[in-house]
């Protein structure tokens, strides 16, 4: 028999439009678990723990972010790697887009979700999508823009989200919750919930909104748990049976 | 011995570009208008995404594009489509016929054979001559004018019911007379109301929220249906052909 | 050699119009020798001159002329079309780049029309990308710098065409006069092309109350300014203008977007508007004649 094929002969001419199976990522690797997000009367509130979970293997990274000098936030769920370097990306334009220009045209929530989805649809598109999914909020000219992109770049917006184990535990009850209440209140309950049921979240988190006061992000945060009921569940605890 | 890498295989790869979003649309033609509705939820698996995102979109006054199936995809294809019409309004400084916008689709749908748009289009408005048209097609191009056709989740639900109610398939007439060859407005709008309450009860992606897009031909008027709750003007020239959208709101469990 | 660059129609206009210096200048150099440092764009002259930009910016000049002028709410421009003859079609001098932009060129059409492609696919790329009219300085700033390469690599030859670009974004209407020379600048009121020296004049005297101005006004004045630029015989008619609209819906305007879209009017609308001009004040009734213009225009035709 012959040589082994190649699984990969390099070809200069077609090295943008063809990308070697191996350096494509199949799966995230190091990831983050659910992100929150919701409107309320003056603006748009994020909240995300700080867990980046490798396996079971934990640490601790901040999963939000603010986009200065723009009107957005954004935090995600998913692959870490991939929202560093959408975090690079952004502030990449926002130096070239504002920063270099000085001429009063910024970038809102809704060109930033527009550009997201360019971004995404062009990666899955090379079946290389950046394994994740993005929660954004902005405040522009009085208003408020809650924006979802994710690695299909499938592109929505709506009044709550929630990703993750969240779709599941967090977004039926901010539906519910959502008119009225004190939000900061709601989304704390919800990380409690998340974090009771979430075995690859953590008590850290932080929370960051914008309204038309502008940007702010909290620093790390923590949640008081109260584990004494875990004792009378059943596999929980000292239990034998 | 053989060598072991020469019988390696393709490895199944487990990366699916696609994903499926529910949703239902339909477009039914008069003699001189067209009727292009879909509903507004968006959904994956179990979960409702939003409630409101757009399925149905004005191309220019007298066309009207429905697209269902991966919502990603759709969006880039409508984007994708409006900048084709825009150039083409920059060559000629006219709108594009609705019979070439039909076979534009096809080509643009076409030329993605081997990674498609993974979407269903329904086309829907009024042709140079003033008639009431619909193209539909699959995911690659495959076309044909019709008198109506759903597509999407509740395809199945709702095609049939067109079917009776449209073609007046397996309905004898009265003695002495006939099927009309094409149903007036109001009645063509209860219809649609009515295909998608009802694919709205049976089919768990389907619901939230309903856009009805209504195309007339240059110098007909409302007849019938003006004042109707909701109802709005898109078109952009007073004298050509016109076009609505009516919003009604569907069950959201 | 510059000469043979502009094309017969220069020569036309120097058989005809030899009064001015420049043009003699020229004249001699062609027939006697050739001007040492025009071959090249990328080689000064002593006198820190680039040649072949100059040409470019004469190359504009030949163009019938084009005025723009705005208001708080609109911004317009107003064009002359020439005709090659009865039996020709008039030419083209506007162009839609956008439903916020829209340019009005004198020079060369050809390369009007590949610089205005460009500058569609720059808009269409803005909204593709962001969802966003592209801001309308950015947009003049890439023609300029296209421009600018070109007066600066071998082997290339500077756009002969400029533009009056009128566009709206956030701030309001705005209007810019791009150059070949790979300038752009913005005005409250301006114009290009042949005799527009004239034009200026008008709009000079009279900008302070363009600000405003209603767009029939706007129009008016509009209207005036490129009269200016006619030869003595000649009349604006419906036939010889084009009038391009941002903002919203004026008087007598139908089928207006709620946006105030970019449009172009031609023919039987534009009559209403030369209507409300006040007649000319001619050479004999003027205490003072027009004030000389540098450039000249070329034959028009009917």
């Amino acid at each position: 028999m012959g040589m082994p094929p190649t699984p990969y002969t390099p070809d200069p001419r077609r090295s943008q439009a063809w990308i070697p199976f191996n350096t494509r990522s199949e799966q995230p690797i190091v990831t983050g678990t659910s992100v929150l997000a919701l409107t309320y009367k003056d603006g748009i509130m994020l909240a995300g723990d700080n867990l980046a979970s490798y396996g079971s293997l934990a640490c601790s990274a901040p999963r939000l972010s603010v986009t200065i000098p723009s009107y957005t936030i954004f935090g995600a769920s998913g692959n870490m790697s991939d929202f560093q370097y959408l975090q690079h990306d952004l502030d990449n334009l926002i130096i070239q887009e504002e920063v270099t220009a000085q001429d009063g045209h910024q970038l809102g929530p809704k060109q930033i979700h527009k550009y997201l989805s360019q971004v995404f649809y062009a990666r899955r598109s090379k079946m290389d999508s950046l394994w994740k999914s993005v929660l954004g909020g902005g405040f522009k000219d009085g208003k408020r823009f809650l924006l979802f992109v994710d690695l299909l770049s499938v592109t929505y917006t709506v009044l709550t989200l929630a990703t993750c184990y969240g779709v599941y535990i967090a977004q039926p009850l901010l539906r519910k919750a959502f008119e009225g209440s004190e939000v900061r209140k709601i989304k704390e309950d919800w990380l409690h919930v998340l974090f009771y049921r979430d075995p690859r979240s953590t008590n850290q988190y932080q929370i960051t909104t914008i309204s038309a006061a502008g940007p702010t992000i909290s620093p790390s945060l923590k949640l008081e748990t109260e584990w004494s009921f875990a004792e009378s569940i059943r596999g929980y605890g000292p239990q034998t049976q | 011995m053989p060598n072991m890498s020469a019988i390696v295989h393709p490895q199944q790869r487990h990366f699916n570009p696609y994903a499926e979003n529910g949703g239902t649309i339909l477009a039914i033609a008069g003699a001189d208008f067209t009727v292009i509705a879909g509903d507004t939820r968006q959904s994956e698996g179990y979960s409702i995404q939003t409630r409101y995102a757009p399925k149905v979109f004005r191309l220019t006054d007298r066309a009207v594009l429905a697209v269902n199936g991966f919502a990603a995809d759709g969006n880039m294809f409508v984007k994708k489509v409006k900048q084709r019409l825009e150039w083409y309004k920059h060559a000629h400084a006219k709108d594009m016929p609705l019979r070439a916008i039909a076979r534009l689709i096809q080509t643009m749908l076409y030329a993605q054979r081997f990674f498609p748009y993974y979407v269903y289009n329904i086309l829907g408005g009024i042709e140079e001559d003033g008639s009431g048209a619909v193209y539909s097609f699959d995911p690659v191009g495959s076309y044909e004018r019709e008198a109506c056709r759903a597509a999407g989740a509740a395809q199945s639900l709702v095609q049939p019911f067109l079917d009776n109610q449209i073609y007046f398939k397996n309905q004898t007439a009265a003695p002495g007379r006939s099927h009309p060859s094409h149903l007036p407005l109001p009645d063509v709008l209860s219809i649609v109301v009515d295909s998608f309450t009802s694919a709205t009860e049976r089919h768990i992606e389907v619901g939230d929220g309903l856009e009805i897009y209504i195309v007339l031909a240059k110098g007909r008027s409302l007849q019938g249906v003006e004042g109707l709750h909701g109802l709005r003007e898109l078109s952009t020239q007073e004298d050509g052909e016109r076009v609505f959208v009516l919003q009604r709101d569907l069950k959201k469990d | 050699m510059s000469l043979c660059m502009l094309g017969p129609t220069r020569q036309c206009v120097l058989g005809r119009a030899a009064s001015s210096n420049t043009v003699q200048f020229y004249l001699a150099n062609t027939i006697m020798f050739r001007n040492t440092y025009d071959s090249d764009n990328t080689v000064f002259s002593p006198q820190g001159r680039l040649h072949q930009v100059e040409y470019a910016l004469e190359a504009v000049k030949q163009g019938s002329a084009a005025v723009g002028l705005r208001s708080k709410t609109h911004a317009v421009l107003l064009a002359l079309k020439r005709s090659t003859g009865e039996l020709a079609s008039y030419q083209q001098k506007m162009i839609r780049i956008d439903d916020h932009v829209g340019i009005a060129i004198a020079g060369l059409t050809s390369d009007a029309r590949v610089l205005s492609n460009f500058m569609r696919q720059q808009a269409m790329s803005s909204r593709m990308v962001f969802n966003r009219p592209i801001p309308v300085n950015r947009l003049v700033s890439t023609i300029a710098d296209k421009a600018q390469v070109n007066t600066q690599e071998y082997g290339r030859r500077p756009y002969g065409v400029g533009f009056l670009v009128i566009g709206q974004d956030h701030t309001g209407p705005h209007l810019y006069e791009f150059s070949p020379s790979g300038t752009s600048f913005e005005y409250y009121a301006i114009s290009i092309g042949a005799r527009s020296q004239s034009a200026k004049t008008y709009l000079e005297k009279h900008y302070e109350e363009f600000a405003e101005s209603s767009l029939e006004d706007l129009i008016r004045h509009g209207l005036h300014a490129l009269r200016e630029t006619l030869q003595q015989d000649k009349e604006l008619t419906i036939n010889n203008t084009s009038i391009g609209i941002l903002g919203p819906k004026g008087e007598h305007e139908k089928g207006v977007t709620s946006e105030g879209s970019f449009r172009i009017l031609e023919g039987e609308p534009i009559d209403v508007y030369l209507k409300t001009m006040e007649p000319k004040v001619t050479a004999e009734s003027a205490s003072a004649p027009a004030p000389s213009s540098g450039d000249e225009d070329v034959q028009m035709a009917e």
